[in-house]
């Protein structure tokens, strides 16, 4: 039988019944469309999240203190600080793969100044740790090269010190004590916002990182340091390349280990990646049994729809049909069910996404080839839970088929 | 005259759970081209299962069913679906049209499923068919808009549609009133004398009547034939 006879017959019993094959349908719109939404959900969280750790310096290496282990117990992460603005100073004159290195000393300290004080974090760092972090002033300047080497009392406020330490005024040019020790507010900070891990990135206070080490904490280690690499897919050897020079410059012997550990943003952008990759993956895996409920509800119809048309399958076997032409046509019809189905739940799919970035702000990317392998899928479905019913249907006798009453 | 169907110690049983019914015991018969017969018979009798072995509705327990020289109990199942749609055309009592589909669709039915491809235009082939049975200005009405002999002549056209060489008419008047009874004989015989092979099943003597060649059937077998020359009614 011709393609175009067997698509005109299934389509007529179809709109013959249609608010039933409306409802059989819906299942497999719910289906292909929850598909859909969640992966476009999924994708739409994993490019955000990249795009944030990007937006943080893609090509950020960063160096920290190593650990050390005092009769068999770990002390944690920095408990054998070594790190120090010699090996700051090591990287930068030698590492060839670098384009601006930063020292960063921690302080937690009260800030007094203007009617108010403030506890904050003072971070001790060097003029490049602007280009490092893509991090610029809003107001004021940031200290230079100049003010690290004479160890300035200068400090760069973040928006939320500034805030809270001078409300409603410029306070490039008052005068700051931390410690004890005034320092001159030379600039503030444009606004970051929340870090990924929910604390509040504004709320800190940049001194020169020689400052910090002399003037405030008293102590020879730093924190940490910041590295630029030249380029995001550079960063694996701008860690080998680290590791070389500061192994050196600590005099570690060939077998011994590290005391210090190296960790680009790329890392974390992988880790970060493959999580919500997995995420993605789980959505639409759950949303998928919905796709797969669709799937029975078409079966079910067809089934009932076999039974109660038992006469007109008996009428068409008397008039020729082959059981071919049978199992063809109710195939056909759980097919087109099936399609139109994922079809319209494309087209809900792309509406529901639009309105998700549109008017609630969320990010939901559509790919083509999500979509292209829902209404695949979709078409799958109508095969596999239709040809049961179908060969059911063309396994009647023609006279048994004629009698059913 | 050629030989049309040709059968030979036809044997049809049923299982009934535990009883076996015997439908058919051994039924020769013999028709030739351009016969118009009728076979009687009380309710049980084996017309009904005869009918549907000769329509191919149905395959013997046993015996040779010879259709147009081919031994059709050979034929596989496509075989069999080719010959219901191309060589016979069936009558059924109750009509049995596709309801809420056009007469023009329950016509053209056959037509879509022909693989022979001799079809050039379904819909014009199926037009004509209804208008040969009186139908052509009925053609877009669906059988709940249709009278019981306006069904019937639907379904006669759907038999026709496919130039059948062979029309087998089961009951064919049982659901209707004797004007219309004599109406659809009087089409069954004008199809007859265009050179269509006819064979009826009927209870009623006087449908019978119209045929120029009574068979008899009692408990699954033929008991009687009578030939009547020149004395229809007109």
């Amino acid at each position: 039988m011709r393609l175009r006879n067997l698509l005109k017959i299934a389509l007529k019993s179809l709109t013959k019944n249609r608010m039933r094959s409306l409802l059989t349908s819906l299942g497999v719109i719910i289906g292909v469309g929850a598909v859909i939404v969640m992966i476009a959900i999924g994708q739409g969280a994993q490019a955000d999240i990249e795009q944030q750790i990007t937006a943080l310096g893609a090509n950020m290496v960063m160096v920290f203190p190593g650990s050390s282990w005092s009769h068999g117990v770990s002390q944690g992460a920095g408990s054998r600080n070594r790190l120090t603005l010699d090996d700051a100073e090591a990287i930068r004159e030698r590492a060839t793969l670098v384009t601006a290195v930063s020292a960063e000393v921690r302080v937690s300290a009260q800030v007094i100044g203007g009617d108010s004080n403030w506890s904050t974090s003072i971070q001790g760092v060097d003029p490049e740790y602007q280009e490092v972090r893509d991090w610029s002033t809003v107001a004021g300047e940031f200290f230079t090269a100049r003010d690290v080497r004479a160890k300035a009392k200068v400090a760069v406020l973040g928006k939320t010190v500034a805030d809270n330490l001078f409300p409603g005024s410029d306070p490039v040019g008052e005068r700051i004590r931390i410690r004890n020790t005034p320092f001159k507010v030379i600039g503030v900070l444009e606004s970051k916002g929340q870090s990924a891990y929910g604390s509040d990135r504004d709320d800190v206070v940049m001194v020169p990182a020689t400052t910090a080490l002399y003037r405030l904490s008293g102590g020879r280690y730093i924190n940490r340091i910041f590295v630029s690499a030249v380029s995001t897919e550079a960063s694996k050897a701008t860690e080998d390349e680290l590791i070389a020079i500061l192994r050196e410059e600590h005099s570690l012997e060939p077998g011994e280990d590290d005391d210090f550990r190296v960790r680009s943003q790329a890392e974390f952008l992988e880790t970060a990646t493959e999580t919500s990759r997995v995420m993605t993956l789980l959505l639409g895996a759950v949303a998928a049994v919905s796709l797969v409920v669709g799937g029975i509800g078409i079966m079910n119809i067809m089934l009932v729809s076999v039974t109660e048309r038992t006469r007109e399958i008996g009428i068409r076997l008397a008039v020729g049909a082959r059981a071919s032409d049978v199992l063809v046509q109710f195939l056909t019809e759980a097919i087109v069910l099936a399609l139109v189905g994922g079809l319209v739940g494309i087209l809900l799919a792309i509406g529901v996404s639009v309105f998700l970035d549109r008017v609630i702000g969320m990010t939901a990317i559509i790919s083509p080839g999500i979509v292209a392998l829902a209404f695949c899928f979709s078409g799958a479905v109508g095969v596999f839970f239709g040809y049961y019913p179908a060969r059911k249907a063309a396994r009647l006798n023609p006279i048994d088929a004629l009698r059913y009453e | 005259m050629s030989v049309v169907i040709e059968t030979s110690g036809l044997t049809k049983v049923y299982q009934m759970g535990e009883v076996e019914v015997h439908a058919l015991r051994g039924v020769d018969l013999t028709v030739e081209d351009g016969e118009f017969v009728s076979i009687m018979g009380a309710s049980g009798s084996g017309k009904s299962t005869l009918m549907n072995v000769l329509g191919c509705l149905d395959r013997p327990t046993s015996g040779e069913y010879i259709l147009s020289g081919k031994n059709v109990s050979e034929l596989t199942p496509n075989e069999f679906a080719e010959v219901r749609n191309t060589r016979i055309g069936f009558v059924f009592q109750v009509f049995n049209l596709l309801p809420r589909t056009t007469a023009l669709d329950n016509v053209e039915l056959p037509l879509l499923y022909d693989h022979t491809g001799h079809v050039r235009d379904a819909r014009a082939e199926a037009v004509a068919a209804l208008e040969r049975v009186g139908l052509g200005d009925r053609i877009t009405h669906e059988p709940s808009q249709l009278s019981g002999g306006e069904r019937q002549r639907v379904a006669i056209a759907r038999a026709l549609v496919n130039r059948p060489s062979i029309i087998l008419a089961d009951e064919p008047t049982g659901n209707l009133d004797s004007v219309t009874s004599v109406e659809i004989m009087g089409l069954f015989k004008e199809l007859n004398s265009q050179g269509i092979t006819i064979i009826i099943v009927t209870h009623e003597h006087d449908i019978a009547e119209y045929t120029r060649r009574m068979i008899e059937m009692k408990d699954g077998a033929i008991i009687r034939e009578t030939m009547r020359a020149g004395r229809q009614p007109e």
